[in-house]
């Protein structure tokens, strides 16, 4: 099929179209159905969020973050509040510590469960959509009972939290691990053993292991390619070390490593060993203590500048901070995970088919609102 | 290695383009010239000792027209040794040009872009330097403190926000 050339054309796949998750155009060349280059034009969301955090204060910079990843809000809080508490070198109580693991680890699973439902429907599953969004609700349950708050919850804050997590809360978790726990298995019956859903998926849009590192690819993409890596465990901040789980690498069970199989499977992987972190995160919660530290009113960091990166859904999380001495930051850089996992696109979906781009994007599992930012 | 024993290494081989190893602050980084940027970021990827194959992150920073600098900071990491560290790249506001390393970390493609979107940063040598997140033809660049949004795109009123300060 290769051999018949025809006229190159030009083909938009979005700014709207189902399966760009929000809103991003790619502009195609194909060959025939055959895509030559993917060409992504970003910058329909873009907000310009760091020339706002550059007229906040460093707590107030934090709903903002919220808005940038709104499928992993706590993460980027937890990320945010880390990048400040370590430039301003604060400790914060044991009990706090904990709450933001339980909440972090959550909101991976919420996050990787959209994942989930949104690769299937782009690839023509529909159902697996429903059943992720029927254990997501839990999620959010959980996070309404706390914060009020069930999309961008301003929960996690520099130097605590907003407030303790409400009476019942511990019980109710632990009796959504108990239900999330065995629907794993169901998640691989419907869809990851498929067959219609590995033809569609493995062996498609290979990602290989170098090419990832430079291109800055990271997260579950990055591990799907076969590369050991993960911010939790090899850079441990917070008290990751504490726990006893695994880090999710891709598997050579149905096509090779970094195809989009793998990148949708080491999400499911990564799911299970989130569920475990809460588990042992709630068997050690402290019962008693503040969920504030000592932090002075206005929160003045030393001069200087300061690059944090924490492990988020999608990937490497970073904050570069500049600090001028004063209650504002001076510069804020976020650098996005999803962004540099977007760049890639080229490099993996040329070469493929039409219908195969839909897939390779969908398992790049990217957030417009982060890209844009 | 440390960030001393790095810095150690690059001054015997690049010592012209070395401006300062700062070891006091909370990131410790290196300082060059953007003349020398592209011979030693190939260096730093290619010697096996140095091996950073990952480049975590490329942020521009304006200094604001009073100290009329503006800078690129690269972070650095080895996935192979896993030692970090920051190079730091300034020049003048008004006409600051830094080679590109796009070819030697895929990364700098879109980041660079980015940073010469917000600051107007050139980066010499890159193969598609065009704006990233704004459009094509957008007035001036957002991220330098004194920046003044343009009253109109396409004859459409762009709404003003009053910053609480602008220059430091």
């Amino acid at each position: 099929m290769r051999d018949l050339r025809t006229e190159e054309m030009t083909l938009n796949m979005g700014p709207q179209h189902p399966s760009t998750h929000g809103v991003l155009r790619l502009k195609l060349r194909t060959d025939g159905e055959v895509v030559t280059s993917v060409e992504p034009v970003l910058g329909y969301l873009h907000r310009c969020f760091e020339k706002h955090a550059e007229n906040l204060e460093y707590p107030g910079v934090i709903p903002f973050v919220d808005r940038c990843d709104y499928l992993a809000s706590m993460n980027n809080d937890h990320g945010y509040a880390l990048a400040v508490e370590q430039f301003l070198d604060i400790e914060v109580p044991e009990r706090v510590e904990y709450i933001r693991v339980i909440f972090a680890e959550l909101q991976r699973i919420a996050s990787h469960l959209v994942a989930f439902g949104t690769f299937g429907l782009d690839v023509g599953a529909f159902t697996p959509f429903l059943y992720a969004f029927r254990e997501r609700e839990m999620i959010l349950d959980l996070f309404e009972m706390t914060c009020g708050a069930r999309l961008l919850y301003n929960y996690i804050w520099v130097g605590g939290l907003s407030h303790d997590i409400p009476p019942g809360f511990v019980e109710k978790t632990y009796r959504f691990l108990e239900h999330f726990e065995p629907k794993i298995k169901e998640y691989n019956d419907l869809l990851t053993n498929n067959k219609i859903f590995i033809e569609r998926t493995a062996d498609v849009g290979m990602l290989p292991r170098d090419v990832a590192i430079s291109y800055g690819v990271t997260g579950p993409q990055l591990r799907a390619s076969g590369v050991d890596w993960d911010l939790r465990r090899d850079e441990p901040y917070s008290i990751y070390d504490r726990f006893d789980w695994k880090v999710a690498v891709g598997v050579d069970a149905y096509g090779e490593l970094g195809d989009c199989w793998n990148r949708y499977y080491v999400k499911i992987l990564e799911m299970q060993e989130s569920a475990k972190i809460v588990r042992q995160a709630l068997d050690n919660l402290p019962v008693e203590g503040d969920v504030h530290a000592a932090i002075p009113k206005k929160i003045r960091p030393p001069e200087g500048a300061n690059y944090f990166r924490s492990e988020n859904p999608r990937g490497e999380l970073g904050f570069y901070i500049v600090s001028d001495g004063g209650t504002t930051p001076f510069r804020v850089k976020m650098r996005s995970p999803a962004l540099s996992n977007l760049g890639v696109i080229d490099e993996i979906a040329s070469d493929w088919l039409v219908a195969d781009v839909v897939a390779i994007l969908g398992s790049l599992d990217i957030v417009l609102g982060e890209i844009d930012r | 290695m440390t960030r001393a024993d790095i810095y150690t290494r690059l001054a015997d081989q690049f010592g012209d383009s070395i401006v300062e190893f700062n070891d006091e602050s909370l990131q410790r980084y290196i300082r060059i010239e953007p003349s020398g940027w592209y011979a030693i970021a190939t260096f730093l990827k290619e010697d096996p000792d140095f091996a950073f194959d990952s480049l975590m992150c490329i942020a521009g920073v304006d200094r604001g027209p009073k100290e009329d600098q503006m800078e690129v900071v690269y972070a650095l990491f080895s996935m192979t040794h896993r030692h970090k560290i920051t190079i730091k790249i300034s020049g003048p506001r008004a006409d600051f040009h830094v080679p590109s390393v796009e070819s030697v970390w895929r990364l700098a493609d879109w980041h660079e872009r980015e940073t010469y979107d917000m600051f107007g940063i050139v980066f010499d040598g890159h193969r598609r330097l065009k704006r990233l997140l704004l459009p094509e033809d957008w007035e001036g660049f957002p991220l330098r403190k004194d920046y003044q949004v343009q009253d109109y795109y396409h004859g459409i009123r762009v709404p003003k926000i009053k910053p609480k300060k602008l220059t430091p």
